[in-house]
């Protein structure tokens, strides 16, 4: 047996060895059910960690972070403005990229909303697996599936009947979608997905994906995202109305 | 793109500072004199190395100068047996993880989260807290020990047996 010390049994679990040695790991793992048993343990430790403070990641910077002010008279003056200047320009693009960032569990949200309003939103025959003539039906049955009481919003007022509503794949088990169309045929989708981080909400956040535009926000252990395929002011108008009934 | 590529930083800064931190406000607070720092020393950064590691390094000075502050860094390895487990509830339940990072050392939790959160490389933790790569490793170990037995609500008893780095075959 190739003498196995606890800090390769670490570096195994961090995923920091290389392949030859990460095999002869795995091969004393294999007869060695404690040693087997802490790296489960610090895997689900890191797991943990992140599903815990990944959130933090998607929410909005705080102000006082982007504007490192003048006032901090420790610096020579031109190198504060050309400081300020180049972090606001930083995080005005930051704030279009870091949400992107596949690391982080929330900003697929909006990606995944998009694509199955995208799937979904153009079907013409099957838009929906129930129709909002069961309405009542729908929503506990998609309820029951995630576990969660949902809502299904009234956006009458704001031109949209309900369509129906359809069970979906997601990352973190079954996802909702509840679809909506206007008099001239125009569809928007509000997507509800489990999450299984720590129960955090967060602001509203809007994302453009291709052409479809998704107001999202996270409500404890719910994910929500409006997606349709128009400007951002008029989308904004509905998921304000989306979510106070949601809040009410 | 100099300080372009510092605030592409701020996100993650901030996650490992609220998990170092615990509370929000104060989190914040060591980010931003961490930026604060950052930016006044850029010149110091050398071009190539790990900007992240770079950025760590900072922060970790500036938490430690924070605690010094607040005088809660007397966290030798002597301090830890008077540290007691937080009331033991759902043992596994998230936000009792944070209650227990709580009740480790800071400098096990340093660790602990450079490498399980920020995923760090060994060096590149060590790197960042200034200390030899065997301390990063036993730091991490007993970190983890600790967490394990604060999480099962086993009590300290347990994790004070623990014993260091050591062969397992």
């Amino acid at each position: 047996m190739s003498n196995i010390i606890e800090t390769d049994l670490h570096a195994y679990a961090d995923g920091q060895l290389d392949d030859a040695r990460r095999l002869q790991v795995e091969a004393h793992l294999a007869h060695d059910p404690a040693a087997a048993e802490s790296v489960h343990v610090w895997r689900e430790q890191n797991e943990a960690l992140r599903a815990l403070y990944n959130p933090v990641l998607n929410e909005p910077v705080p102000q006082r972070l982007l504007a490192l002010r003048a006032s901090r008279r420790r610096w020579p003056s031109y190198a504060l403005a050309a400081g300020a200047m180049g972090l606001s320009f930083a995080l005005g693009w930051m704030a279009q990229s870091y949400r992107t960032d596949p690391i982080v569990e929330a900003a697929a949200l909006p990606r995944r909303a998009a694509v199955a309003y995208a799937v979904y939103a153009p079907e013409v025959r099957h838009p929906v697996e129930v129709g909002a003539d069961q309405q009542e039906h729908l929503v506990k049955w998609l309820s029951k599936r995630l576990g969660s009481e949902l809502k299904a919003p009234v956006l009458t007022q704001q031109g949209f009947d309900l369509v129906g509503g359809r069970l979906l794949p997601g990352g973190k088990g079954p996802v909702a979608q509840f679809m909506y169309q206007d008099a001239r045929g125009q569809r928007i989708t509000l997507y509800v997905s489990l999450r299984d981080a720590e129960p955090r909400d967060t602001a509203f956040r809007f994302s453009q994906e291709e052409k479809v535009s998704v107001f999202y926000w996270i409500d404890g252990k719910l994910g929500y995202a409006l997606s349709g395929e128009m400007d951002r002011a008029s989308l904004l108008a509905v998921a304000t109305v989306v979510y106070r009934q949601i809040n009410p | 793109m100099d300080s372009a590529a510092i605030a592409e930083h701020i996100p993650r800064l901030r996650r490992y500072a609220r998990a170092l931190a615990g509370d929000s406000h104060r989190a914040d607070d060591l980010v931003q004199d961490t930026l604060e720092r950052a930016l006044a020393k850029f010149h110091l950064w050398r071009h190539g190395s790990d900007l992240r590691a770079w950025m760590f390094s900072i922060m970790h000075n500036v938490f430690i100068n924070q605690l010094k502050a607040r005088r809660e860094f007397a966290l030798d390895e002597a301090s830890e047996a008077s540290l007691e487990a937080p009331p033991q509830s759902d043992p596994l339940q998230l936000r009792d993880l944070d209650a227990a990072l709580r009740c480790l050392p800071a400098e096990q939790r340093e660790v602990l989260l450079l490498v399980g959160l920020e995923q760090l490389s060994y060096a590149e933790a060590s790197q960042a807290l200034d200390v030899p790569i065997g301390t990063v490793m036993s730091r991490l170990s007993r970190g983890r020990e600790r967490l394990r037995v604060l999480m099962s609500g086993t009590g300290l008893a347990e994790a004070n047996s623990a014993t260091n780095l050591k062969v397992v075959k």
